[in-house]
């Protein structure tokens, strides 16, 4: 081997450690990367019940209520759904059919949220064009 | 060809042919930033979510783009400074890192100022979030080993090994919204799918080469001044100096 094609061998290696090295450290990590847990992992048991945790979904239409602060609704991944309570302000986003992540624990059942947070997805378009989408639908 | 690049990259060749390249990449810079904001005010609609506070992608997303493009120039750029021990090659990865490290920022700034009325938070320790600032990081830790040596040779192979490894988080930042659940939401802008309305994407489009353009000049103009630092006591440095050579 010549010292050039020596150095590249070094270089190549250290390229190759590095990705192992991170990929068994993903692996080791698994899902406590996840922000979230979805409703299914919730009903699965996947999430720590009892303490503090996210849960994230879409807020499935007409299930929003509100009386002064105090609002709830429901937060579904189309397989499973909880009922969401959460006193404070809402952020700009929140809206029925869009996906929220929201803070707190299950209280018999009910998720008591203290933060909700709006999520926004990859979708970028007009007001005319969202009006003829929705229309298109019905 | 191998003859040619190593004659561009002798450093007094490179010093000569970039000066003359230098206003081809600002003129550029200049009109496709006056179109691309006109397209981003004026042309570009208002989201049917967002309203006007969509127009903050326009600066976000074509600089997290280049956050993460001009790590990758400097990852290559060190990696044939390694192997070819070509000093312009160092030079480049090194006159990159603070406007790589200003673009990083400039991502997490307008991303954070975009989250607070949208999402609700200024920010959160999500997989994309997270790994965006590991980036930073990344490029801080890179300046400051390089500034660590005084000997610029054992700073350039040095830095060159930290860039190198930091390249795996690239993949991750960009499949982070994929792999993991996050808040920030996932790519509108794939190879296959565009999710987003026509003049959102040119307007996107033109900030983002405007962008590409700026690194660009920047870049050669930080390199030149470097190549004359380190070749400070070579005769056509000091004949440029003194004037000697005009």
């Amino acid at each position: 081997m010549t010292k050039r094609q020596n150095r590249m061998a070094l270089v190549l290696l250290l390229v190759v450690g590095t990705i192992l090295a991170i990929t068994l450290l993903l692996q080791a990590l698994g899902s406590n990367a996840n922000y979230f847990y979805s409703p299914t992992a919730v009903a699965q048991g996947k999430a720590p019940v009892g303490k503090n945790f996210r849960l994230g979904g879409l807020v499935i239409n007409g299930s929003f209520k509100r009386k002064d602060l105090k609002s709830t609704f429901d937060v579904t991944d189309n397989k499973n759904k909880f009922s969401i309570e959460y006193t404070g302000i809402l952020p700009d986003l929140f809206r029925e059919g869009q996906g929220v992540i929201t803070t707190g624990s299950l209280v018999n059942g009910v998720f008591v949220a203290t933060e909700v947070l709006a999520k926004h997805d990859e979708n970028y378009m007009p007001p005319e064009v969202a009006d003829a989408l929705k229309k298109a639908k019905e | 060809m191998w003859k040619w690049i190593q004659a561009f990259a002798s450093p007094r060749n490179f010093y000569q042919i970039s000066e003359k390249i230098i206003p081809w990449l600002m003129v550029p810079f200049i009109v496709l930033s006056l179109i691309g904001l006109y397209w981003s005010f004026v042309v570009s609609p208002t989201d049917y979510q967002q309203g006007d506070s969509v127009r903050i992608m326009y600066v976000h997303v074509p600089a997290a783009w280049m956050s993460l493009f001009i790590y990758i120039i400097m990852a290559i750029s060190s990696g044939i400074g390694l192997i070819w021990q070509i000093k312009l090659a160092y030079i480049v990865a090194k006159v990159s890192a603070p406007i790589g490290a200003s673009f990083t920022f400039l991502a997490l700034v307008t991303g954070s100022i975009w989250g607070k009325p949208m999402w609700g938070t200024w920010w959160v320790w999500d997989a994309r979030l997270t790994s965006e600032l590991i980036l930073l990081f990344l490029y801080l830790a890179y300046i400051s080993l390089n500034n660590a040596f005084d000997n610029p040779k054992t700073a350039d192979k040095a830095s060159a090994v930290i860039v190198i490894i930091g390249l795996v988080n690239i993949p991750i930042i960009y499949y982070s919204v994929d792999w993991w659940n996050s808040l920030h939401q996932g790519s509108s802008i794939s190879f296959t799918k565009i999710s987003m309305q026509q003049d959102m994407f040119i307007a996107l489009l033109l900030i983002s080469f405007a962008f590409k353009f700026l690194y660009s000049a920047l870049m050669l103009m930080r390199a030149r001044n470097e190549v004359l630092v380190r070749e400070q006591n070579s005769r056509w440095v000091r004949e440029i100096i003194t004037g000697a050579d005009k």
